[in-house]
């Protein structure tokens, strides 16, 4: 279990710019990371990967490999233990842990390039990692399909399920396309992307007996915890997962990947202690991105600027054994009063790594397309695109009417254009210069749909004033821990710095994934209800005065269970909550105003200033917030101009698995990025929360391509914008 | 990593010879290069012998005005040397549009003109590539090739030299010094690095037991109006897509010397003799530039990926002598 104290100085109170209760601890190097625990006759693993996108083993050759001195064992699917095999994704939420479907080792059929096939362990990391490229594997290719571009006709309706559409229509949008007098109708695309969070990930597992200690990089206790348990046919209580700290996921850590399953593998084959740390490029080969996408927009208007109709189709690819059909047109479900509407994904499969979410799966790379197409509306009906966007702001849900819990996009709007100075812009393309540089203004809509999960807490308050909660939710760098201390010592009236908070373990109350920006929310209801309860018991008045005069030496409460029971109540009380949740329409928004500056010769873009205005409900940490936020448009400006996985078309094979050459913005490449917020809390969120994770992302390369529009009269509608698209 | 044998030794004589002794020897300088390749098995040399502690580490004046920069000389150094930021700007501000300031600090000048090139093909095993095993086919051919040359490409390879300092050595004129155990000798720059023919594992006339000493760099009034422009796909820390070292003397509106390299485009360090050889002499107007730049790149060869290096070299060529003009 880890405790972090706070900070004795720290200031208190909700929305406070409290610093990170670990913030110490990361600088100073004391915070330890899933690869950094050591262990007695501790082994490392190291990975082999196909090279081939589909096909069979028919020979693999470990003998150099075991040669090799250091080398421990080599597990190929000839030698090691059978598993479980992995569940196809189903009701039980455990079905969704695993990245893929495949039983790794456990197969000589090979389903995409990267795959595991071997998996070396040795005495040292040096050794594992020399032995994996000794080991001669023989495949037998079989024809497959890599080539998105070329399948892409193919394209068949993603299905659709009770949580989540994937299509909605509102009247006949193709007539009323055809009719209206103004329209947009183009296509965008958006290459696929993978996360590189700083941490690649890691696992240190340890077998004493059918009992694993798993130092896992998580986003999900539960899913390491569900799937291990599955996998290797022991108690889930038998297991242990560890994960005080996370070095940054964006979604790559959420689902279980074969690095995890591999190592606990072969600790228990080896019989010692395994470390599991994937380099960069093992990332890359298992863990999957975000999918490439097609998307078709067309919006049709009258002459002042009233939508009368709006189309988003897509397009994405999954691999053969998994991926995640990311939701790229809900947004277009909720964004724009529209008399017709007809969104749809589609999807095709291929022989590919599984595509997961990452950092607002859908919306991020869906927006790219609606607010490029809404920017081009305006630009062809001659309206500020700031102005359309007003004009076309629904009072309930586009599609079916229903209440909006939280619409502030007005306001957001308003504030936003206030501290950027939008009405400065003049609105012809190319018509402001700056010497060498076109100097451009662009605006796009942020949007991120708001849930909650169940959670588990227990809050305890000792006679000395101090207070200890206790949550296993997980901490990626978004300052989580921190949140929690502030909404502890709000709810029971005591300072942030009398707060500890025990988190990153499976032996604390279990609390949901870390993913969907829902973590906060989810957590702080169980820890104000914990607090709530904790003050029942003491009756009215300050809970510390209270307990000393009962001379009781602490007071403990607690929400949930950490029980088989409990688990399954929590299952229950989370799908109420998510059906709850559709009774209105709840959701972050916000608006981007940026400045981009394009070289007139060679068209590098460098984008120059950012205002981002949102509404994000409660903000509980003003620091960590803004840090959220900011990390949402370098995220998208990475997208806009620099981020792309090459995946060669001829052989599936990824590249650049590299951060030298797969470009995520470098610091030269983000400009001042000032945020803002309304601080207006949800009626119907934990806290007034809206969750501040992804929000800051959606809307964020629309923005820059807008700009970029409005720089060079140059529409780049294919990501990213690279200079050689504006020459 | 393959295991190998690591030498530590005293002086260049030494160090000349261990390698001419092992097979399969490498020297290793600032290691920002080698032991990435290393870790990739893209090189794995037998014995390792690190150079890196020799004192070759000195920029020095020459009697006639001219730099000699030691081998081990870091990229940083050189780039803040008083002397190179006033007599030779191009060459300080092509180190630093280079890597990060963590890399500069490492890297060394000699190490510097052996850079691999950064073609994904290169760097991947699984992949085919004749410069790293000769008389396989091109990977990069059909494949990604944005960042692959337009000129000097060969039958069977199109890579890029990666490095930005070579590209204004190109353009001063510079010596290199080498020495073995069969003596000193002294290469051109020009014909340090070679074109990859049907041969492009050979990318330098440096023998394998041959260790950069020094580099000179000669007298060169003209450079002193120099510059350093590098275009790239993100603002720090990227290679070139095209890069352009230049130095211009107008005299009466008339160009008098000019000196220009390309970064990018070419399998080497590109010396746009052609150009040069359009400007001299030439009214210093942007035609002429223009007109120069046209004659440089009209046996470039692109493929569909990085067609747009063409006029993009053109159009950088033109506005970095407009800017010296």
């Amino acid at each position: 279990m880890t405790q972090v104290t706070t900070r004795p100085a720290a200031p208190t109170g909700i929305g406070a710019p409290v610093d990170r209760v670990d913030g110490t601890a990361k600088t100073t190097g004391a915070a330890r990371f899933s690869a950094e625990y050591h262990y007695a006759d501790l082994a490392h693993a190291a990975l082999v990967h196909a090279t081939i996108s589909r096909g069979t083993i028919v020979a693999i050759d470990t003998a150099a490999a075991l040669a090799h001195p250091g080398v421990v064992a080599v597990l190929t699917h000839e030698n090691v233990p059978t598993l479980t095999p992995t569940p196809k994704p189903g009701l039980n939420l455990n079905s969704l842990a695993p990245g893929t479907r495949v039983n790794y080792l456990n197969t000589d059929e090979v389903f995409w390039d990267g795959q595991p096939v071997a998996v070396v362990v040795a005495d040292t990391l040096e050794a594992a990692r020399h032995g994996a490229s000794l080991v001669d594997v023989t495949y037998r290719p079989l024809p497959s399909s890599v080539d998105f571009a070329a399948v892409e006709d193919t394209a068949t309706p993603s299905k659709s399920n009770p949580l989540m559409k994937t299509g909605e229509r509102k009247g006949d949008a193709e007539a009323a396309l055809a009719a209206a007098p103004v329209t947009v109708d183009q296509r965008y695309t958006t290459p696929p992307y993978n996360h590189n969070a700083i941490e690649p990930h890691s696992t240190t597992a340890a077998w004493v007996g059918d009992r694993l200690t798993i130092h896992e990089s998580t986003q999900s206790i539960a899913f390491v915890r569900g799937h291990l348990s599955a996998k290797f046919g022991v108690p889930a209580a038998n297991i242990r997962v560890i994960c005080p700290f996370v070095g940054g996921a964006f979604g790559g850590k959420g689902a279980v990947w074969a690095g995890t399953v591999l190592a606990v593998l072969a600790a228990r084959v080896v019989g010692r202690p395994v470390r599991l740390a994937l380099t960069r490029e093992g990332v890359y080969r298992t863990v999957g991105g975000r999918p490439p996408s097609t998307q078709r927009v067309a919006l049709g208007a009258t002459a002042d600027g009233g939508l009368t109709a709006v189309v988003h189709t897509s397009v994405i690819r999954l691999g053969r054994v998994g991926g995640f059909g990311e939701q790229i047109v809900s947004m277009t479900n909720h964004l724009y009063a529209t008399e017709t509407l007809l969104t749809q994904q589609n999807e095709v499969t291929l022989d590919v790594t599984a595509s997961t979410p990452m950092r607002a799966p859908g919306e991020s790379i869906g927006s790219f397309a609606l607010e490029s197409a809404v920017d081009e509306l305006a630009h062809t009906l001659g309206m500020d695109p700031v102005a359309l966007r007003m004009r076309n702001e629904p009072d309930g849900n586009p599609v079916n009417g229903k209440k909006f819990a939280h619409r502030k996009l007005r306001e957001a709007y308003a504030l936003g254009a206030e501290k950027f100075g939008w009405a400065d812009r003049s609105s012809e393309p190319g018509s402001m210069r700056d010497g060498r540089w076109l100097v451009g203004l662009g605006v796009a809509t942020a949007f991120h749909p708001s849930w909650q999960m169940a959670a588990n807490a227990t809050v305890r308050l000792d006679a000395d004033g101090t207070v200890l909660v206790r949550s296993g939710f997980h901490e990626m760098g978004m300052g989580a821990a921190t949140a929690q201390a502030q909404i502890a010592a709000d709810a029971l009236g005591v300072p942030v710095s009398s707060v500890t908070v025990a988190y990153g373990d499976s032996d604390l109350p279990p609390a949901p994934g870390a993913g969907g920006s829902m973590q906060t929310a989810s957590v702080a209801a169980a820890v104000v209800a914990a607090c709530r309860k904790l003050r029942k018991k003491l009756g009215d008045g300050d809970p510390v005065t209270l307990l000393a005069r009962s001379g009781k030496p602490f007071v403990e409460a607690s929400v949930g269970s950490e029980s088989r029971l409990g688990a399954f109540t929590s299952i229950a009380k989370t799908l109420k909550l998510v059906m709850d949740r559709r009774r209105y329409l709840t959701a972050a928004s916000g608006a981007h105003f940026c400045e981009v500056r394009v070289d007139a010769d060679t068209g590098e873009v460098r984008v120059t200033r950012w205002v981002g205005a949102f509404d994000v409900g409660t903000v509980i940490n003003a620091k960590t917030t803004a840090s959220q936020l900011r990390g949402g448009i370098v995220m998208g400006i990475g997208m806009a101009l620099a981020e792309e996985t090459l995946v060669d078309p001829r052989t599936g094979r990824i590249m650049n698995p590299s951060l030298s050459e797969y470009h995520v913005p470098v610091h030269a490449d983000v400009p001042p990025i000032d945020v803002h917020w309304l601080d207006d809390p949800d009626p119907t969120m934990p806290l007034g929360l809206l969750g501040v994770g992804e929000v800051g992302i959606v809307g964020a390369a629309a923005a820059v391509a807008n700009a970029v529009f409005h720089a060079t009269g140059r529409r780049v509608r294919d990501l990213p914008i690279t200079l050689d698209k504006l020459m | 990593m393959k295991p190998f044998a690591y030498l530590s030794p005293p002086d260049v004589a030494t160090a000349v010879r261990m390698v001419a002794d092992q097979p399969g020897a490498k020297f290793l300088g600032g290691g920002t290069n080698l032991v990435d390749l290393m870790r990739q098995n893209i090189v794995q040399p037998s014995t390792v012998v690190d150079v890196s502690g020799l004192p070759l580490t000195t920029v020095t004046e020459l009697p006639d005005g001219g730099l000699r920069i030691g081998a081990l000389v870091r990229n940083s150094h050189l780039a803040a040397d008083p002397l190179v930021r006033s007599r030779y700007p191009v060459l300080s501000q092509a180190i630093l549009a280079g890597a990060s300031g963590q890399l500069r600090n490492m890297a060394t000048v000699g190490g510097n003109l052996l850079q691999r090139t950064r073609c994904p093909y290169f760097s991947d095993l699984a992949a085919e590539c004749a410069k790293r095993e000769p008389g396989s086919g091109c990977g990069a051919a059909g494949g990604f090739s944005r960042g692959s040359a337009v000129l000097g490409t060969g039958t069977s390879c199109i890579a890029t030299h990666p490095s930005d300092l070579c590209v204004a050595l190109a353009a001063l004129d510079a010596t290199v010094e080498v020495e073995s155990v069969r003596g000193v000798r002294r290469i051109p720059f020009g014909e340090f690095h070679r074109l990859p023919a049907d041969t492009p594992h050979l990318e330098t006339t440096l023998a394998a037991d041959e260790l950069v000493t020094a580099v000179e760099v000669p007298a060169s009034p003209v450079a002193r109006r120099s510059h350093y422009r590098k275009v790239r796909d993100r603002a720090s820390y990227a290679f070139a897509l095209v890069s352009v070292a230049a130095a211009l003397e107008v005299r009466d509106g008339t160009v008098a010397v000019v000196r220009l390299a390309l970064g990018g485009v070419g399998t080497k360090p590109w010396r746009a003799v052609e150009a040069e050889r359009v400007l001299t002499g030439a009214p210093a107007t942007e035609e002429s530039f223009r007109a120069a730049a046209e004659a440089e790149l009209a046996d470039a060869v692109a493929t569909p990926h990085n067609e747009f290096k063409i006029e993009l070299a053109k159009r950088v060529i033109v506005s970095t002598l407009g800017g010296l003009a």
